[in-house]
């Protein structure tokens, strides 16, 4: 097994070590699952999660499996459900029903088994801020059970590896929001997990460190930890993610490779802007049959955004069609769908999180 | 595992907590000094106003208010480590805590124990100025020794009731404002200030039997002489059932955090 992960050397137990540490479960329940999942290969598994907070249903029954070694997105709006997952994932909180399987161990019976292997940097940065980066590092370490000695040399390895070793002594206070977050997610580090959660990491990061923050990911990544992430953006899951799954209202409601998603959305989206917006209307009756989803046409104010398929060829025909028409186009431009767009097309529904806009009235009733 | 290894982990988690809290007393000097001149201010108060005023049975106003300061101490003390649970609650980083594989509830022991011993210290200030003015206890070594120990009992066994207030509150300010409401009342409706005969009837009675009082008057006994095995009695039955009652719902409020 510790040839599989040379990084943390025990991130698995053997099957036969896990049937010791599991004694104290019942039998027939653990042989049930088995008989579907083969816990080694999975470093999360969840069967038919539900979590209701009073009538509200946060959770209305999730399947998912992670492989291990992998990094996998939870991409969805705000009040999908990505953090009430993630808070049962990482033994914070009970399912009402349901099988959690983290690291090989069941989460919900025995979840100090669970909290051994993992390791969790949540949306704030979960840090002591009278303490040094330091001493943060090493008291984590220290509540890790890791030995004195260990606790040290690693949280000097982890300063290092994060490049925080300049700031080590000084707390926390001092430190920018962007020092605060890797710091944290160094202090998430220390213990070896085998299975690291992160609950959008990025959200609040300017772009420089947000992309810092992804190498660092990456690099996790390639020395054998699972990576299992919440985000908002679909750019981050798409630079990121081996797969993605996208939540909406407590279901998964698409899943697979950044890829597959994509393709399921058949194409791109054409970004138009005109010299006098205020013609977009009719320009667009112009060139409405080029798009291959009329649904997920949109007019705001400043541009108008059309599906396409086959993107560059499509774009000529169109630019020729609007100038032929005699429109002055400002600005034109191809780019992939974004989390609203895949929302849109998934659902019918924008996602919450997208800022309300105009859009075009269509027969099938969505609303901005 | 052994349970010795258990229990060796147990100690070490609530050392590092303990350790953890008290650092920021080191780095955020103020929140020190702050609860170091404030029971000191009201001594002086105390003493120079009710001083006068209040005739106090069988001991002098010093004598009747230093116990009652040292209490006062632990109260508001606890009071603090209420609002400083809200505060690791509200910023996030008990979640990281409680993901740990540490002992359940070493997070909760090591904020009252560091809390505890900072009250320690403000016990002794408390005692060193009280006899600059006068306060001496007349009883022996021994049994002002006693007196410390009872002193800290109740201050470990209100910071569990503390505990689970900042656990409710989950935020500080409304840590801060229900520890006030609720604890507030129980130290001016007791003996702490003026004898309880005074009061109308049904205070009286609450006050009479609050372990406020019997604490105090314990201490007070204690440290000036008396009949001490009634006080000490209710004492002992009101610690342990504080004990009994808020240190496992402070440890099932901490597991069942939403």
């Amino acid at each position: 097994m510790s040839e599989r992960y040379p990084y943390f050397g025990y991130p698995f137990p053997s099957p036969k070590e896990e049937g010791e540490a599991d004694a104290s479960r019942p039998k027939e329940e653990k042989k049930n699952f088995e008989e579907v999942f083969d816990l080694s290969e999975y470093a999360v598994v969840t069967e038919r999660v539900r979590k209701k907070f009073g009538k509200y249903e946060a959770l209305r029954g999730v399947s998912l499996q992670v492989k291990a070694g992998s990094v996998f997105a939870l991409l969805g709006p705000n009040g999908a459900g990505k953090t009430t997952l993630l808070r049962i994932l990482t033994t914070l909180s009970n399912p009402d029903s349901g099988r959690v399987y983290v690291a090989g161990m069941d989460a919900v019976h025995v979840p100090e088994e669970v909290r051994r292997r993992i390791g969790l940097a949540g949306q704030y940065a979960a840090v002591d801020e009278h303490l040094t980066g330091r001493e943060n590092l090493e008291l984590v370490g220290r509540l890790y059970h890791l030995s004195r000695k260990e606790s040290r040399t690693r949280a000097e390895e982890i300063l290092q590896d994060f490049s925080l070793n300049f700031a080590e002594n000084q707390p926390l206070k001092t430190y920018s929001g962007g020092m605060r977050r890797r710091l944290d997610l160094a202090v998430s580090l220390i213990g070896h997990p085998s299975v690291l959660f992160l609950d959008e990491p990025t959200t609040g990061l300017d772009p420089k460190s947000r992309h810092r923050l992804w190498k660092m990911i990456q690099k996790l990544s390639q020395a054998g930890t699972t990576v299992f992430l919440t985000t908002q953006q679909l750019d981050e899951a798409d630079a990121l993610a081996d797969k993605i799954a996208i939540m909406d209202h407590g279901v998964i409601i698409a899943e697979g490779t950044p890829r597959q998603l994509k393709q399921s959305l058949h194409g791109d989206v054409l970004e138009l802007r005109l010299k006098d917006q205020s013609q977009a209307e009719k320009a667009l009756t112009q060139i409405r049959r080029f798009a291959s989803d009329e649904s997920r046409i949109e007019l705001h104010t400043e541009r108008m955004l059309l599906p396409v398929e086959n993107g560059a060829k499509t774009l000529i025909l169109v630019v020729q069609e609007l100038l032929r028409a005699g429109f002055e186009i400002e600005s034109v431009a191809l780019r992939q769908p974004n989390l609203d767009e895949v929302f849109l097309a998934l659902t019918g529904e924008h996602a919450e999180s997208a800022p309300p806009h105009q859009s075009v009235p269509k027969a099938s009733g969505w609303a901005a | 595992m052994t349970y010795l290894t258990d229990f060796f982990w147990m100690c070490s988690d609530i050392f590092l907590m303990t350790r953890r809290n008290l650092l920021h007393h080191v780095r955020i000097p103020q929140l020190l000094v702050l609860s170091l001149v404030q029971p000191i201010i009201f001594l002086l108060l105390f003493l120079f106003v009710f001083g006068g005023a209040v005739k106090t049975p069988g001991m002098s106003y010093v004598n009747f208010i230093v116990p009652a300061l040292f209490v006062q101490t632990m109260i508001f003390g606890s009071i603090q480590t209420g609002v400083g649970v809200a505060e690791d609650l509200s910023r996030g980083i008990m979640d990281r805590f409680r993901s740990l594989p540490m002992t359940r509830g070493a997070m909760l022991a090591g904020r009252a124990m560091a809390d505890l011993l900072r009250n320690i210290f403000v016990v002794f200030l408390v005692g060193i100025v009280g006899y600059g003015m006068g306060f001496r206890f007349t009883e022996g070594y021994g049994n002002a020794f006693g007196a410390l120990a009872l002193t800290i009992l109740f201050g470990f066994a209100f910071s569990w009731i503390a505990v689970s207030i900042g656990l409710l509150a989950r935020n500080s300010e409304a840590a801060q404002a229900a520890g006030v409401i609720l604890i507030f009342p129980l130290f001016f409706a007791s003996s702490a200030l003026v004898p309880v005969e005074t009061m109308p009837k049904y205070l009286r009675w609450v006050a009479e039997y609050s372990p406020v009082t019997t604490t105090i008057d314990s201490l007070r006994i204690l440290l000036s002489g008396g009949y001490l095995v009634p006080p000490l009695v209710y004492t002992i039955f009101w610690l342990f059932a504080i004990f009994i009652i808020f240190v496992p719902l402070s440890v099932w409020l901490y597991h069942r955090l939403p």
